[in-house]
């Protein structure tokens, strides 16, 4: 049988899809061992069991100044600033979106200066936010929402260009003004592209809120990992790298269910 | 003055001419149906008839209306596809005919709910009250068309508009569509232009059957002249053509005959 027939059974796709998982753990776990046996002062691979009860006293144990549990503070600070910077760029880039994709006027206006716009490098400009808005969370919300907004509006012209001009004819032909072609025909198309493109954004939204964070802040995820390189904390680092990857997954899994629950119908014509 | 009245339209993109001298005069309540090659023009022309653009030459006048350059609700329009708007269930597609009017393309309260009631009326009438709920995704080419045609009428617009209404569905689903169609008219009244690929079908369903094609052309530069409408038959009485006076039915010919180009 050729291999682009060949499936895995139900078991086989269960091991399969844990197989990579296991063979870094496996590779990360001999590394370490292997450090450890030549220097077990080594601080640049700690041995899983040390991850996890680094884990558990990052979870637990309240910061001896300030009597809060750092983590939870971390992220709860982490995860406002990301959801505000990404919020503020959907709405703006829904907007643009519907407005350069549906209006010829605007769309001559506007379209060659949000590809110039778009090409500027958002980390590039991180230190002006940082004179202008000061180093404060606003910067921070300002970066993210910079960052990613021309992506969005970018993606979201293309798709309303791409309804079926068919369907803008057929809404003029039963009365409906710009407005409503805009609120009750291409809007609610959209929406499932605005998720999608959030889903897609979110990646360059992290690395633009931990680079804000690693500059200039007194919280958050970022903060903290870049915090304690100084002291060589790679068990402390390690587990924040994996919180962050589980928060990110997670919040892609959740947006992806949101979309299937609200827009049934975007699903069946894919 | 007749109900439509087109006076010698001519359609030019960039230089390239698509029509040249077209003419026609149809009264209220007529069917015409719009046959010809391919690339003749007959999608152009239904274009400017629904005032989605304007002629370059010429004037379009339907009920001593002149044409404004976009479409209004005085013109109904179904597509060969994507007549239908995806995200609204079968229903709402209905209701929608009323509520885009609005504002913001919405009905509130006793509005809403008294449009949703009669827009179950018109499922009722066309068949599809047993998937109300359904998007139209879940529904076959034909139901899709059925929903179309009914959420076109629900506007009560003075022309119907039909583009290749029937073309992507099976034999046995459009004879249905026929069917379906020619009761509805039976009912309104209401003038139809439909453009269609399908002779028996112009002949079958339309009162007028108007042929269009190019009467010059050039074999060195084929896109140089427009086309034009080169026959008008009558079609009423099961389709049988009294101009021709060859004695036999258009309907057992050759389908190529009737717009054999004269080129």
């Amino acid at each position: 049988m050729r291999w682009i027939n060949r499936r895995p059974g139900p078991v086989a796709r269960v091991g399969l899809a844990a197989l990579p998982f296991l063979l870094v753990f496996m590779a990360y776990s001999a590394g370490s061992a292997a450090r450890l046996a030549e220097n077990p002062q080594d601080r640049i691979l700690p041995a899983p069991s040390t991850l996890a009860s680094t884990a558990w006293r990052l979870l637990t144990e309240p910061d001896r100044r300030s009597g809060d549990i750092l983590f939870w503070g971390d992220t709860a600070s982490s995860l406002t600033l990301l959801g505000l910077g990404v919020g503020i760029a959907a709405l703006i880039g829904l907007g643009f979106g519907l407005a350069i994709g549906l209006i010829p006027l605007v769309r001559t206006t506007l379209q060659g200066f949000v590809s110039v716009i778009s090409m500027i490098p958002p980390l590039a400009i991180l230190p002006i936010l940082f004179i202008t808005l000061g180093v404060g969370d606003t910067a921070k919300v300002a970066l993210i929402a910079i960052g990613i907004t021309p992506f969005l509006i970018r993606d979201l012209t293309a798709r309303t260009l791409e309804l079926p001009q068919e369907q803008i004819v057929k809404a003029q032909t039963l009365g409906a003004s710009s407005l409503s072609i805009a609120v009750s025909v291409a809007l609610p198309q959209i929406m499932p592209r605005l998720i999608s493109a959030v889903r897609l954004s979110l990646g360059p939204a992290w690395l633009f809120l931990i680079a804000a964070e690693a500059v200039a802040s007194d919280s958050g995820l970022g903060y903290r990992i870049f915090l304690v390189r100084r002291f060589l904390a790679m068990d402390v680092i390690l587990n924040y790298v994996i919180w962050i990857t589980l928060l990110a997954f997670l919040i892609d899994g959740t947006l992806a269910r949101l979309s299937r629950w609200l827009y049934p119908w975007a699903e069946v014509r894919g | 003055m007749s109900f439509v009245s087109v006076e010698n339209i001519f359609q030019t993109y960039g230089k390239r001419p698509i029509l040249e001298r077209v003419s026609l005069e149809a009264d209220e309540g007529e069917f015409v149906s719009i046959v010809g090659a391919s690339g003749c023009g007959k999608s152009t022309f239904l274009r400017l008839l629904l005032d989605q653009e304007r002629p370059t030459r010429g004037e379009i006048i339907v009920d001593d209306l002149p044409l404004t350059g976009e479409p209004s609700q005085s013109r109904g329009i179904v597509f060969q596809r994507y007549s239908v708007f995806p995200h609204l269930t079968v229903r709402d597609n209905i209701v929608a005919a009323e509520a885009l009017s609005r504002p913001l393309g919405r009905l509130f309260g006793s509005a809403k709910r008294a449009a949703r009631d009669r827009a179950a009326d018109a499922l009722d009438r066309i068949g599809l009250a047993h998937v109300a709920d359904a998007y139209p995704s879940a529904l076959s080419g034909g139901m899709q068309q059925r929903l179309a045609i009914a959420q076109a009428l629900a506007a009560k617009p003075r022309i119907l508009l039909l583009d290749e209404p029937f073309g992507a569905l099976d034999p046995g689903t459009r004879e249905q569509m026929h069917g379906f169609l020619q009761d509805l008219r039976a009912e309104t009244a209401m003038t139809v232009f439909m453009v269609t690929h399908d002779l028996q079908e112009a002949f079958k369903l339309g009162d007028r059957v108007i042929v269009f094609d190019k009467t010059r052309w050039d074999p060195h530069d084929p896109a140089a002249y427009g086309a034009t409408i080169t026959y008008d038959f009558d079609a009423r009485n099961g389709g049988i053509p009294y101009q021709l006076e060859e004695d036999h039915h258009v309907l057992d010919a050759e389908p190529a005959q009737p717009v054999a180009s004269p080129r």
